[in-house]
This record gives C-alpha cells, sequence and structure tokens, in this order.
C-alpha cells in the first residue's frame, strides 16, 4: 500500500480553505443516519465527539475512566498557543508556523502544521464562549505567557490548570450532546479491538470494565483519541491507565504505525525519590519564564553538596552554572525541551547533578522572588508550587526546587493522512494518538492546541467527506469479521487470565521501562538500541509463560487491565526500538550519539532522513515492514536548529 | 514491588465484591513502607505481595496521581482523602502517618455513590447533573473573537475559584446527609458569574438542581463539612449563590426560564 498523504495543492496559506471547499458534504437531513465510534474523551475525543453530534450524526464515545472529565488531558499545566497576536509582539499565523515546523527539528508535514496554526485562533474564541476562565487583564481582556522554543507571548493559560479548564469545556459541550441523545456514552469501557471488515474500519469491541462484558459495537467510522504511549517507560507524567492498546490493536489490524521512536522527554519534573514510585509529575515548562536553571560549576561542590557537607545557599554567584543561559544566550531557559533535557543529562553525566541520586538540576526563583514579590510569583505558579512542596516536602519559596527530565509526550502514533483517516479507510486517529503535527520535538503548550484543532475543527470537515462517500446504509453487524473480532479478545484475555507464574504484571513493566529508558530514552545508539531489541524479546517470552494474572474476566479486575496493557507496550517498546536504530541521525527528541553536531547537538540528515516512517505489521514475532513518507518543504529552509 | 522504607502499618480496609454483596473490614499488614511514598503507592506495594500470594488485590479507582482527574477517593481514617487539607489521596505521603498506626480505609459512603468493588464506588449521579445543564449552549464555530468578551479580572478569577472542582466527591461524602450541593453550586457559580453565562443562568440552575435532588443526594444543613474536606478548597459561597439564583428563578423568573427539562 503506498502513502498518499493527500497534502492538497497549491500555496500553503489556502491549502485548508480550498481543500474544505472541495471536501465532499453530507446532506443535514441525511447525517443522522449515520454512527460515529468516538475512543477517548480527552481534549481530541470529547470536541470531537461534541463537534460531530452538533452537525446531527449518532455518536458513540467511549472511556476507561469513571467519567469522560478524567481523561488525562486534564493534567496538562502551563497553557494553549495561538496565534492571536494579542500582545502586538510579531507574532503570526506563519510564525507559529514557522516555530513548530522548526521546533518539531523539521520532520513534521508542513501543510499540517500550517492548518494547526491556522485553527489555534478559532479554537480560543470557542474555549471563551464555553465558559472557558482563561488568565485576564485588569482591563478585563485575555492574558498571555512565554514558552519554550518561542520568542512571543501567545500562551493563553488558566493558571496551573489549562489542560482541566479546557477539557471540563469540552466535556460541556459533550454533556450537552449527550443530554440531547445525539451521544450515548460508555464509560469504564475500554476497546480492546478494532473491527476490520472488507477494509473498512467498521466497529470495535469492549470490554466493559465493571461486568466483564466483550461487546461488539458498529459505525461508519471509527475515531481513535486514546492519547499517547507514554507509560512505555513505566516510568512517565502521564496517568496511570494512560496505554497504547487501543492505537496498537489498530495497528495489528493494518494501521500504520509512524515515527515511534519520537518521544518527549520533558526537562522539568520532580525527580525520582525511590524505587516504589509509581509515576512521575511535571513541573509546568512555563516555570522556566521566571524559574533559572542551574546546577554546581563542579562535579566536586555537587559531590559535597549531595553528601550533605554543604548547603545549597553556601554555594556562591560564581560557582553555580546557569548552563542554559550560558550556552543559548537568546534563549536562554525557554530553549525547546529536547535541548534543556539533554542538557540536563550532560549535568549529572558529568557528575555536577543535585540531590541524593545526583539526578537533578535546579529549577531557582530567588530571582523572580526577589524582582516581583513572593505574592505574584504565588498568583502565576500558586498551584504547581503547592504541588512540589506535597511531594518533596521541601519549600520552593524558600530553596530551588530539583528537577529531572522525564518521559511526557509521545509525538510518535498511528500514521495519518491530512483528513486525519489513518490507512484504514474509515478510522481516523486524532490528537497525541496520532504522529502528525509535532515533527521529533513538541514545542510546549502545542499539544492542547493540536487536539482541540483535530476534534473541533479538522475532523468535522474531512469526517463529512468520507461519509458522504460511502453513503447512509446501515453497518452489517452480522459480516462474520465482528464475531471474529470478538472471538479473537476472547482468546486473548482466556490466555492471559491463564498466566498463574510467579511475576507480576507491574514487575514486568518496571522492567520494560528500564530498558526503554536505558536504551530508547534521552541518547540511543546502535549498540544500546540491538542489546535492547534482545532483553524486550526475552521480556516479552517471559512475560507470556510467568506472569501472574488474578480473578476472573467477569468483574472488576485490575490485574487483568493492567496484563492486557503491559502486553501491548512490550510489542509497542519492540517497535520503537526498531524504529529508533533505522533512523541514524538525531533529530529533536530522538538523539543519536553516532549523530551529533561538535558542540552535542542534535545532527540531522536530511538528505537521507527527511521522511515519516510508517511501520506495517506483518505477523506474530514478523520484522514490521518500513515504508517511507518523504517530507516535502516548499516554503521553510531546513536548517540547524540554534537557539543560541 | 520492593519496598525498603522503615514504616510498618496495618491496614483495615472494606472489602466487598460488588454493589450486592455485603461487604466487611480485612487487616492486612504494609510492611518496610518508606514515608516518601504516596499513599496509594503503599496501597500498591500491598496488592503486589497479594497477587504473589494469587489473592485479588484491593481494587480502588485511581488515574493521574497528581491531583486533578478526581479519579482518587478513600475515606481514610474518617476523614475523605485522608487527614490533611486541600490534597486529594494521590497526593498524600506516608511521613504524614506514625511508623505502627493502625489505618482505616472506607470507600465513599453515600446513597447516591454506590460501591461497585472494595473502594470504588459509582459518582455517574455527577455526571448526570453536569448533563443536565452544566454548560453554555454553543456550537462549534461561529462564536466571538475572544477578546470581544472583555471580563473584569476578579470575577474571571473567581469564576476559575469555582472551576477548579475535580468531581471528587469528597463533598457528598464528608456531608452527614449525603448532599452534593457543594458539587452543583460549583458549577453553576462558574458559569453564571461570567457573562457568557448570563443569558441560561436560571434555566441552569433549575435543571442541575432538580436533577440533583433526583439522583437521591440530600438536602444542605449548612455544617460545612464539604468545604473542609474539598481537596481544591470550593467555598460555601457557592451554595450561597447558587440558592441565590435558585430562588430568583423560582420567584420572579418564570417567563425567562420556559420549560425546563427535570432530568431522568
Amino acid at each position: 500500500m503506498s502513502l498518499d498523504s493527500k497534502i492538497p495543492q497549491g500555496p500553503l496559506a489556502e491549502k485548508w480553505s480550498k481543500h474544505k471547499f472541495n471536501l465532499k458534504l453530507v446532506n443535514p437531513a441525511n447525517k443522522r443516519k449515520y454512527n460515529v465510534i468516538v475512543v477517548g474523551t480527552g481534549l481530541a475525543g470529547a470536541s470531537a465527539a461534541a463537534s460531530l453530534a452538533e452537525l446531527g450524526y449518532n455518536v458513540t464515545a467511549f472511556c476507561f475512566q469513571d467519567s469522560p472529565r478524567r481523561a488525562h488531558s486534564i493534567a496538562a499545566q502551563g497553557g494553549i498557543n495561538a496565534a492571536k497576536n494579542y500582545r502586538n509582539d510579531g507574532d503570526s499565523i506563519y510564525r507559529l508556523f514557522y516555530d513548530t515546523i522548526k521546533g518539531g527539528d523539521y520532520r513534521a508535514r508542513e501543510a499540517n502544521v500550517y492548518r494547526l496554526a491556522e485553527v489555534s485562533v478559532n479554537i480560543i474564541d470557542q474555549c471563551v464562549a464555553q465558559g472557558v476562565p482563561f488568565a485576564r487583564e485588569y482591563g478585563g481582556l485575555l492574558d498571555n505567557r512565554s514558552f519554550g522554543g518561542a520568542q512571543v507571548s501567545r500562551t493563553f493559560y488558566a493558571r496551573g490548570q489549562t489542560g482541566q479548564q479546557l477539557l471540563l469545556g469540552a466535556y460541556s459541550a459533550l454533556n450537552r450532546q449527550i443530554h440531547e441523545g445525539k451521544v450515548k456514552m460508555y464509560t469504564r469501557t475500554e476497546m480492546l479491538d478494532v473491527v476490520v471488515a472488507d477494509g473498512q474500519a467498521k466497529g470495535i469491541v469492549t470490554r466493559n470494565l465493571k461486568t466483564g462484558a466483550i461487546e461488539t459495537h458498529s459505525a461508519h467510522a471509527v475515531l481513535l483519541c486514546t492519547g499517547g504511549y507514554s507509560n512505555v517507560f513505566y516510568l512517565s507524567t502521564n496517568a496511570i491507565g494512560s496505554n497504547v492498546t487501543a492505537a496498537w490493536r489498530a495497528h495489528k489490524r493494518g494501521a500504520y504505525f509512524a515515527n515511534p521512536c519520537y518521544t518527549q522527554i520533558h526537562p522539568t519534573c520532580i525527580p525520582v525519590s525511590g524505587d516504589h514510585q509509581s509515576k512521575l509529575t511535571l513541573m509546568s515548562e512555563s516555570l522556566r519564564n521566571d524559574g533559572r536553571v542551574w546546577a554546581p560549576k563542579t562535579a566536586e561542590t555537587a559531590q559535597r553538596l549531595r553528601k550533605g557537607e554543604i548547603k545549597i545557599d553556601q554555594i556562591k554567584e560564581e560557582d553555580r552554572d546557569y548552563f542554559l543561559e550560558r550556552k543559548y544566550p537568546s534563549f536562554g531557559n525557554l530553549v525547546p525541551r529536547d535541548v534543556a533535557s539533554r542538557n540536563a543529562k550532560e549535568m549529572a553525566d558529568e557528575g555536577k547533578g543535585v540531590g541524593s541520586s545526583g539526578l537533578a538540576v535546579y529549577l531557582d526563583f530567588a530571582d523572580a522572588i526577589k524582582r516581583l514579590g513572593e505574592d505574584t510569583v504565588r498568583a502565576k505558579y500558586g498551584n504547581l508550587f503547592d504541588m512540589y512542596l506535597q511531594i518533596t516536602d521541601e519549600n520552593p519559596y524558600k530553596q530551588p526546587m530539583r528537577i529531572y527530565p522525564a518521559v511526557h509526550y509521545t509525538m510518535g502514533g498511528l500514521w495519518v493522512d491530512y483528513n486525519l483517516s489513518t490507512n484504514i479507510p474509515g478510522l481516523y486517529c486524532l490528537g497525541e494518538a496520532n504522529f502528525s503535527d509535532h515533527g521529533a520535538n513538541r514545542l510546549g503548550a502545542s499539544a492542547l492546541m493540536q487536539g482541540l484543532a483535530d476534534g473541533y475543527f479538522v475532523i468535522p470537515y474531512t469526517l463529512g467527506d468520507y461519509l458522504a462517500t460511502i453513503g447512509p446504509k446501515a453497518i452489517d453487524a452480522t459480516h462474520p469479521a465482528f464475531a471474529q473480532t470478538k472471538k479473537d479478545v476472547e482468546e486473548r484475555i482466556a490466555k492471559l487470565l491463564s498466566l498463574k507464574g510467579n511475576k507480576t504484571v507491574i514487575e514486568y513493566h518496571r522492567e520494560l521501562g528500564h530498558i526503554m529508558w536505558e536504551y530508547c530514552g534521552m541518547a540511543r545508539s546502535e549498540e544500546g538500541l540491538i542489546k535492547a531489541r534482545g532483553l524486550i524479546q526475552a521480556l516479552k517470552d517471559d512475560f507470556w509463560v510467568n506472569a501472574i494474572v488474578v480473578g476472573e474476566n467477569e468483574e472488576i479486575n485490575a490485574s487483568l487491565e493492567r496484563a492486557g496493557r503491559v502486553a501491548d507496550f512490550i510489542e509497542l517498546g519492540a517497535l520503537m526500538v526498531e524504529d529508533a536504530l533505522a533512523r541514524r541521525e538525531s533529530c529533536g527528541g530522538h538523539f543519536r550519539v553516532e549523530s551529533q553536531t561538535e558542540e552535542g547537538e542534535a545532527l540531522r540528515h536530511d538528505d537521507e532522513f527527511a521522511y515519516v516512517a510508517a511501520w506495517q505489521y506483518t505477523g506474530e514475532n514478523q520484522p514490521e515492514v518500513l515504508h517511507k513518507e518523504d517530507l516535502v518543504y516548499e516554503n521553510v529552509k531546513l536548517t540547524q536548529r540554534s537557539y543560541k | 514491588m520492593s519496598a525498603n522504607g522503615n514504616m510498618n502499618l496495618t491496614l483495615k480496609v472494606w472489602r466487598q465484591k460488588n454493589s450486592q454483596t455485603a461487604g466487611k473490614f480485612e487487616t492486612y499488614k504494609a510492611e518496610n513502607i518508606s514515608p516518601d511514598m504516596s499513599f496509594l503507592e503503599m496501597l500498591d506495594v500491598v496488592n503486589e505481595s497479594l497477587i504473589h500470594a494469587k489473592q485479588e488485590p484491593i481494587n480502588f479507582d485511581h488515574d493521574c496521581r497528581e491531583g486533578i482527574c478526581g479519579m482518587c477517593s478513600l475515606y481514610i481514617n474518617g476523614r475523605p482523602h485522608g487527614p490533611k487539607r486541600a490534597i486529594t489521596t494521590c497526593q498524600l505521603h506516608m511521613r504524614s502517618f506514625k511508623d505502627g498506626e493502625t489505618i482505616t480505609i472506607e470507600p465513599w459512603r453515600a446513597a447516591a455513590f454506590p460501591v461497585i468493588k472494595d473502594l470504588a464506588v459509582d459518582r455517574s449521579a455527577f455526571d448526570r447533573i453536569q448533563q443536565a445543564g452544566g454548560y453554555i449552549s454553543v456550537n462549534t464555530g461561529g462564536v466571538p473573537d475572544a477578546n470581544e468578551i472583555p471580563i473584569p479580572k476578579v470575577i474571571a478569577d473567581e469564576a476559575f475559584n469555582s472551576a477548579t472542582c475535580i468531581g471528587c466527591g469528597a463533598c457528598v461524602a464528608a456531608c452527614k446527609n449525603g448532599s452534593a450541593m457543594l458539587f452543583t453550586s460549583a458549577k453553576i457559580s462558574q458559569l453564571g458569574m461570567l457573562p457568557q453565562g448570563q443569558p441560561e443562568r436560571y434555566r441552569r440552575v433549575q435543571s442541575m438542581v432538580s436533577q440533583m435532588d433526583a439522583e437521591g443526594f440530600g438536602s444542605c444543613t449548612n455544617t460545612g463539612a464539604c468545604e473542609a474536606e474539598c481537596p481544591k478548597e470550593i467555598t460555601l459561597t457557592n451554595i450561597a449563590r447558587m440558592n441565590f439564583d435558585f430562588f430568583s428563578a423560582k420567584l420572579f423568573r418564570e417567563e425567562e426560564i420556559g420549560e425546563v427539562n427535570h432530568g431522568g
């Protein structure tokens, strides 16, 4: 199968408008004859489900949580970008497009990113109309803050809880449609497979997490809005339940998985405190607006600090290395995430890390508190400071925060064309679950933008074209593919429940996480990746013999739920390693030690690797097949990224 | 899971197979617990040892583990989300307990939140209250520019304070009447304070209050336990605003409300 990205012809700024005009429409009276399944109710899923229902389609939506409001979008802190140029500081759609392409290290599609920047302005309007309480100035107009990778102030925010407020906005729109009867909502229900009949996605198989009932649902189209796969690393900033199962099952039914090795390591997370740790907590990138990142200038000082021989405030100003400000004078502490993370790792590798483990650097607010006063700092970041205090028992108003990079977001995901369609007709993928807009590195405050862009302003147009093409004829749920897929799901569950070995699923998950972090984390080498390949295969073989899964299917069974998700993460981990091996260049969050500049920055090889890597599943324990979609840059000149 | 701390605790945990079966307390040991563990990580340790013994782990709701999704619950030593103010269970750390302590862990207790297994309860009544009117009726697209609606900063900030509710249900669990007034009033206040929320203000309060009553939540008797236990410090002022709007709607605004859908 060839990869047709369906990028419209014509000048960049006109592509989306022209495309919208060229897309087929569904007659208003016919819309109610179509059923659409939306899996996941985060920003992408809730906004898509609500918007499609408003248009008149019958929507069935699913989430594994007990309420659609709990999807992990809720935890996004910092903000959402939009090219409103309310600050009069030189922002524009083109600049947001350019920053995002550059931030992604020239590995994203121009047309997709331009459209994202274009609709960003509508998102803010929509959210305000819903009653989202964004931060405001005394004049009553919206406030903005700066974020990494940009020199303009274009980030809209709601204290440190922007994701929560945006999601509650989308949730309220979804609730309205549930009330109207246009959305049927299934909570505590997990999608375990997609039904592909005659080459088209026609439904899904789900498990009711309360009763264990395995059910099939049919529809004219299926939208996966199921988030990212950071939890392949076990420790990440994702919620415990965040998983790759929906996307991975779709992959095994034929959907290509694109750029799986592109993962984002966020520079400012609270460091790991011990083996018991179940997840990591992010401290918003917005903190880098006012916080200064530093480490002791010498390894010797750092060591004395770790041993408790000296205290932080005994380190003189001249013995502190504000390494981001030193190395990147023009962007300073606001360099993109991949750059900030790698530099923190470098400090730790050189023995200059702080905290008991040495795997941390400081994020210091002393100057900001002196300059702005504690009250102003509290008003801006109060909830983040409280969160830090709660977790570490240290007061960030009095001493610098300890921070270290942690896995936070995955740019890779199911391959989609410009219409957000996977290569399986009728199967769409939105938000973090797809690969489309962030290239090899996502800029801060762009995830919320993309989730809502896809759900509110892209899919309502592009889905109609497909539905108009296939027509409103009812889906035949008696097609043997439904029964067969359901049977496959039941057999897999039975197999998982038969595992009565000696190692818990969480132990396997933690082991997988160690392998991924060590060999496919912030720095990757051919040698390490080849080693990881063997380790993951061994882990997988062992899992299917020695794992313990307790309980039955016909009840709430957290052990079984986790087992299915971890089994999928193990397989995904193997593909990430293959993707990282095949990409013998560094770009964005993918840093191959063999490919760096003299100054240790990521070195791309555009002549060889300016493509999207889309992987095709070919069977159990068979190597996946790599398909390449060449990235064509008609507007932006590819250069070595510089934030100096 | 390797636990390598120095705290040893006794847990009395409510175990209940499902909503149809009677539950009872079971006693477990939590050993070698680190004070840096979160409360839920301590339960993870206990569950891992149960699984190793091929026994069913303790079922509890949790997800984000950073105090924002509202999924975690737990009544700990007689208080929702445990002994500390203004945090959720997932943000509670073991340093808040003493070595050798006995900790009692129960699910939320309220008629409108039936237990579904062990410590997990069904909070779908909250969603139905929101569905009854917790929104501004705007479709996607066709809305004015965001800065065409100036909102005084103090109003925006106050609306935000109400909007921080995470829907965890601690307010209901804390209330001797099992009342959901704090939860319901938070959304009514948020939208009622903002200019965008004015057109449906009185209709909204009627619909949401009706649904709240239909779900079997109790009435408010102003004891303030909800405010004291709310992890997001939602204030009783919200309830006052809701009552004010509710009475205004009933007494003076019948004509602008029209027919209210009374849920169900």
